[in-house]
């Protein structure tokens, strides 16, 4: 195989390889969910016996 | 009807299933025939600069307009396009987003449904024995539906249906099914891709009947030819090699990323699943069928072969290759290949199916179940005459019309309403929001003016393209000849030009007979496409009124 083919061939297979494997393995340590929850918050989480009728 | 929230699993699923939507297969049959007839190894060039300025933006505008739209609940692209836009014409703009994909589905289900049935095929061992001519007739008679390959009638057509059934039965499964043949579907397509690969290098002259080592493949592949650089039809080329790897155009993107939270990385998601694309397509597609088709037919046969086309490397000539390896290792590497193939066809065609299902969800309350067999009985409607007609060019009108020009014309519309209408600078704050990594700023302007104005370069080159594709000869001869078209115009290819050329030149009174049909066949196809982008239109028209009534 001629030295320009092969080292063309490396260089790019290379570099393609370690930026695909940058990004998946930065996919993979990103912290997985910051979505915006509708969940409103339990209101008797904090003081289970609150009368939240009398409020 | 209640309806039913769908959302991933988890993140690598996503990635695997949009880096599976992509990797299709003209990652492994349409890449190669591509750079080895435009420079060889200078190729690689034009085509990641067009990675970078074409597919990266595109990218991340498309998963940018997903998420966006999935905000306001909506899964399909007329509404997603719809409330960037805020003008009525944006919801039929948007149609392509669904049209293309059930039109594409059609014969894309088609060519999977060989892979599936060349993997059976290379199990019972029917290529054995066979020579070239052989394997090469094997595939003309298959898609010939009236004969029969073996023993099966209308092998084709049970393939095929097969083939959807599958497809319908895993897209009815919502995203959990989606998500679940990604997983096993883009490791197992990387493993025996690398396996064909190493196999390919490793190929030596004056074994299993190679004639020369599999490296001359690849020296021929690498070797630059840097004169090609300043040819414009290369960078044509890359651009569309570019554009269709990365299932760009299509409407899928936008459906996946529609189910994110509001707040969720793009820019990462997109990267990751993009490269990963690239990987499959350069490293690991580029290594094996070049190299072992030139270490059996040498780089002169081989060129002649992918002349003919991605079809004539993949299916009429690598079955015949393989059967010179043995009888062990043939059928291990025919289910290899044609299982990899397999793999990058469906985790395509499900992908397909999620715009539709997305959009009946939405507008009509219509369940996963029911979007997913309504998808199915869709797809077979207009996919049959595909199959049943393909020799007489309804497989190819539909390629042309909903797998090609229909892509340009979407991401065209696309970025000019993301860049110009919506304005960059604001698309930009939604590409950034959420981004797991530091979006380069660059990347702004590539969004707001490069990305475009190619796009738009890339669109018109399509339309008057010159005749024999020189366009220095054409330039020049301007003002004596005047523009001469090629018969690949999109102009010529409206009009039917070289078609009725050959009718009016034919003198055989067979041949005559059957390109007559062509044209009344070509008709039909073109027909049933129009049919069905206003199907559609009319079913977003009638969610309108729906809508109004609602609110």
């Amino acid at each position: 195989m001629g030295t320009t083919a092969l080292t063309l061939m490396v260089c790019v297979q290379v570099t393609v390889t370690l930026i695909t494997g940058y990004f998946f393995f930065k996919v993979l340590r990103a912290p997985i969910d910051k979505g915006e929850h509708l969940e409103m918050p339990d209101p008797l989480a904090e003081d289970p016996d609150k009368d939240l009728l009398a409020e | 009807m209640t309806k039913e929230k769908q959302q991933w699993g988890s993140r690598v699923g996503l990635i695997l299933a949009m880096a599976g939507n992509a990797v299709g297969l003209g990652n492994f049959l349409r890449f190669p025939a591509q750079a080895v007839q435009n420079g060889g190894g200078a190729f690689i060039i034009p085509y990641l600069v067009c990675f970078l300025l074409l597919g990266i933006p595109l990218l991340w505008i498309e998963w940018s307009l997903g998420r966006f739209g999935g905000r306001g609940g909506n899964h399909s692209t007329p509404f997603i396009l719809n409330e960037m836009g805020k003008k009525t014409m944006w919801k039929y703009i948007g149609v392509f987003g669904i049209f293309t994909n059930v039109a594409v589905a059609a014969y894309y289900c088609y060519i999977e449904s060989w892979t599936l049935s060349y993997v059976m095929h290379s199990v019972v061992g029917t290529f054995n024995g066979m020579d070239q001519n052989a394997v090469s007739n094997f595939f003309t008679e298959y898609v010939d539906i009236e004969k029969s390959t073996l023993g099966i009638p209308y092998e084709a057509v049970v393939f095929y249906l097969l083939c959807l059934l599958l497809n319908t039965f895993i897209l009815s499964k919502g995203l959990d099914g989606v998500e679940k043949v990604a997983k096993i579907g883009m490791p197992m397509l990387i493993m025996f891709g690398i396996f064909l690969a190493i196999r390919a290098i490793t190929l030596k002259s004056g074994t299993d009947g190679a004639l020369f080592d599999g490296v001359v493949g690849l020296n021929y592949l690498w070797t630059p030819d840097f004169n090609s650089l300043s040819n414009p039809n290369v960078w044509l080329a890359a651009a569309g090699q570019i554009f269709f790897t990365l299932s760009v155009g299509m409407g899928t993107v936008h459906c996946y990323a529609s189910y994110l939270n509001s707040k969720d990385d793009v820019a990462l998601n997109a990267m990751s699943a993009g490269w990963m694309n690239e990987f499959v397509e350069v490293v690991v597609g580029a290594s094996i069928v070049i190299p072992i088709t030139v270490g059996y037919f040498g780089v002169d046969g081989m060129l002649e072969i992918a002349k003919q086309g991605s079809f004539a490397l993949g299916f009429k000539t690598m079955p015949y290759l393989f059967a010179q390896w043995g009888p062990i290792l043939a059928p291990i590497a025919g289910v290899m290949f044609f299982g990899l193939l397999f793999f990058a066809g469906i985790t395509s065609s499900l992908a397909m199916g999620t715009p539709w299902m997305g959009f009946m969800h939405d507008e009509f309350g219509w369940s996963r179940k029911m979007g997913a067999w309504s998808f199915g009985l869709f797809v077979l409607i207009i996919g049959l005459p595909t199959v049943f007609f393909y020799n007489y060019g309804v497989f190819d009108e539909y390629d042309e019309w909903a797998g090609t020009n229909s892509l340009f014309v979407f991401a065209l519309a696309e970025t000019i309403l993301f860049a110009w209408i919506f304005g960059y600078k604001k698309g930009w704050e939604e590409v950034k929001l959420g981004a797991d990594f530091k979006v380069p700023e660059f990347f702004k302007y590539v969004i707001g003016y490069v990305t475009p104005t190619l796009l738009v370069i890339v669109f018109l080159a399509n339309i008057i393209k010159p005749d024999g594709n020189n366009w220095g000869a054409a330039f020049s001869n301007l003002f004596t000849d005047g523009w001469i078209l090629d018969d690949s115009s999109l102009i010529k290819k409206i009009t039917m030009s070289s078609l009725r050329t050959e009718i009016a030149q034919t003198t055989d009174a067979t041949h005559l007979e059957f390109l007559k049909k062509k044209f009344n066949y070509t008709l039909l196809a073109r027909g049933i496409l129009i049919f069905s982008f206003a199907l559609i239109s009319y079913l977003v028209y009638r969610a309108t009124k729906l809508r109004k009534k609602t609110f």
